[in-house]
């Protein structure tokens, strides 16, 4: 390997991750969706949930008809006049937020605790790493179901739903990763230094166990946007007023039969791209973190 | 000669496990002077490293100290609170670890790793800290020292590494150093450079080091006295050139007759048959017993204590191979 006085982690990272042209026409999809997904108002020709702009008489109009007042559904429309382009990507947005935000947390959450049990071991591990067992012994749609039948409908429901059939994830992997580290040299000479703990933990530790948790956060991106769905689709996810990509599919499912297709199928196909992005991205990040993949 | 920085007195360091309780460290007393450089050398499992730590104060659970004292400059570092030996840690006494690349962690630049060091002990500003780097580094041999600060540890050669660890260790001018195997990563000219880097700074500031290693050749050019270790035990200690040139105990004749370099050409290496013995169950007698040529009964069933075979030169051993005037 060449070696350049600029030769940072980050500028490694970049320049392996753009060897792949599929990872990067993957990444540039993923951008484009997360864009979509932030401007949504502005780039959305309609917005669906503005009562004022739908009208009933626009109602399951085919993908690419002319609308009552002179709008054109290039999705088509569904039940209620809404044109399935801007109902998907205000859908996109609600799905994207609610899996980040629970990926996002939880990640701290494994991560404190990984940390925590694997830096001080004895009851401390035996309690965080048996409840994580126990956790992952049960499937995950199951545990949210169960969790959202009990708290009821809603964004912040369901986000707390997935951030407990995830944090468990991170901190099993955190945990085994820390161990690994701690073993090492490097924290027996910070120890040596007399480095202050929380020092040694999350300035000489942490950085170490990223790579691992950031694969598997991409993974779980694209598990938390399925299970979302799923559980939207089943009735127990968003409310209707913040339809994410799942109920919308859920909406048309009533249709499809009827042939009113697209109300279901462009959502579905919306999800479908989103996560084959998600994991083209995450497999290919995988591949360049994985130490033992590397020459 | 003056008061000792450093003298350990007793020592004893013990790990239970579930075979049973191991003493990696058996009444173990030495003393280092400022400016002197004492050698420990052994096999591995000699409880030599073990020693290092336990002078640090870092054994890990299951292991513990059940006896001895660790005096620095007068005080019993055992008896210390854990907050006051943090402060000293780093400090007054620095330790050296074997494999620079394991020792810096490969994550942070270099400046981070030395600065934070330098903060943890000194109330300086980063900037300051940075400047204390620098000469840190300068001081070792390391070209552009300023610039090498912002490189990564895999920008670096093994050598060059090696140097930074030892910058680390030398910034704060502590008393006394620990190097556990400084240089066995290191390729022959590159240990050479080093240590005689390593005795030029040493003498010039009057640190006491303790350097550890399982190789007689590294600790003849360096060291002014030797502990030889066998079975956590200190099995003879004296000057460098008392020990290497008349070793009383058989187990020093063997390392000594082991080195390729000490057997005149031509002729056979003569390895010490057989292997370290477990520290579980360590023999009633003296532990070198098994695979030494001259134990008999009583070797076996008595452990050898301590004697002084001349000034300064103790072993322990009923059959020493030189007959000392104090014997």
């Amino acid at each position: 390997m060449t070696v350049t006085r600029a030769d940072t982690p980050l500028r490694r990272f970049v320049a392996d991750y753009l060897t792949s042209p599929l990872a990067v026409v993957a990444g540039l999809g993923l951008a484009v969706i997360v864009l979509l997904a932030v401007f949504a108002g502005q780039i959305a020709p309609q917005n669906p949930y503005d009562l004022g702009q739908i009208t009933i008489f626009d109602g399951s109009l085919p993908p690419g008809e002319l609308g009552f007042e002179g709008f054109r559904f290039w999705l088509g429309s569904d039940e209620q006049g809404r044109d399935m382009l801007s109902a998907m990507i205000y859908g996109l947005r609600i799905s994207l937020f609610v899996s980040f935000v629970a990926v996002g947390s939880a990640v701290l959450i494994g991560l404190g605790l990984g940390l925590l049990a694997a830096w001080r071991g004895g009851s401390i591990e035996a309690i965080v790493m048996r409840t994580v067992d126990i956790q992952l012994s049960f499937p995950a749609l199951l545990v949210a179901l169960l969790l959202l039948a009990a708290l009821g409908k809603g964004v912040d429901k369901v986000i707390i739903a997935l951030i407990l059939v995830q944090w468990a994830y991170f901190a099993r992997t955190v945990r085994a990763a820390a161990l690994v580290e701690i073993k090492k040299d490097y924290v027996m000479a910070a120890r040596a230094a007399a480095l202050p703990q929380w020092r040694i933990l999350f300035g000489h530790v942490l950085p170490n166990v990223m790579p691992p948790v950031l694969v598997i956060a991409t993974v779980q991106i694209a598990n938390a946007i399925a299970i979302e769905a799923s559980l939207s689709f089943l009735g127990v996810g968003v409310p209707i007023t913040e339809p994410s990509l799942g109920l919308l599919i859920a909406n048309g499912f009533d249709y499809l039969l009827s042939g009113r297709y697209w109300i279901s199928f462009y959502p579905g196909v919306a999800l479908l791209i989103t996560l084959v992005c998600i994991n083209l991205v995450g497999d290919h990040v995988r591949d360049i973190l994985n130490p033992r993949m590397q020459s | 000669m003056t008061d000792p920085v450093l003298s350990v007195r007793g020592l004893r360091t013990e790990f239970a496990t579930r075979a049973g309780t191991v003493v990696a460290v058996d009444s173990v007393s030495f003393d280092v002077a400022a400016g002197e450089v004492l050698g420990v050398v052994g096999e591995s499992g000699s409880g030599k490293t073990i020693t290092g730590f336990s002078i640090l104060g870092l054994i890990d659970r299951p292991g513990r100290i059940t006896a001895g004292e660790v005096l620095l400059n007068g005080t019993d570092l055992r008896k210390l609170p854990e907050s006051q030996m943090q402060r000293l840690r780093g400090d007054r006494i620095a330790m050296i670890f074997q494999d620079p690349m394991m020792t810096l962690n490969p994550v942070l630049r270099i400046d981070t790793q030395m600065v934070e060091t330098i903060c943890a002990h000194r109330d300086v500003s980063t900037a300051r800290a940075r400047e204390m780097a620098a000469e840190a580094l300068g001081l070792v041999g390391i070209p552009s020292p300023v610039e090498r600060l912002r490189n990564y540890p895999h920008e670096m050669s093994g050598g060059m590494r090696q140097r930074v660890v030892i910058a680390m260790a030398l910034m704060l001018e502590p008393d006394l150093i620990i190097a556990d195997e400084p240089t066995t990563a290191l390729d022959v000219t590159i240990q050479s450079q080093i240590l005689s880097e390593v005795q030029r700074l040493l003498a010039q500031r009057r640190t006491a080091l303790i350097w550890i290693t399982h190789d007689l050749t590294v600790v003849a050019g360096l060291a002014h006295r030797v502990a030889v270790m066998y079975a956590g035990h200190i099995v003879e200690t004296g000057a460098v050139d008392d020990l290497l040139d008349t070793p009383a105990h058989p187990y020093t004749q063997g390392l000594i007759s082991s080195i390729p370099s000490a057997v005149p050409r031509g002729e056979r290496l003569v390895p010490i048959s057989g292997m370290t013995p477990s520290l579980i169950n360590l023999p009633a007698g003296c532990a070198f017993a098994p695979r030494c040529p001259q134990a008999d009964a009583r070797c076996q069933a008595e452990r050898p204590w301590q004697k002084e075979l001349t000034r300064g030169h103790a072993l322990r051993c009923f059959h020493p191979l030189v007959q000392g005037a104090a014997s």
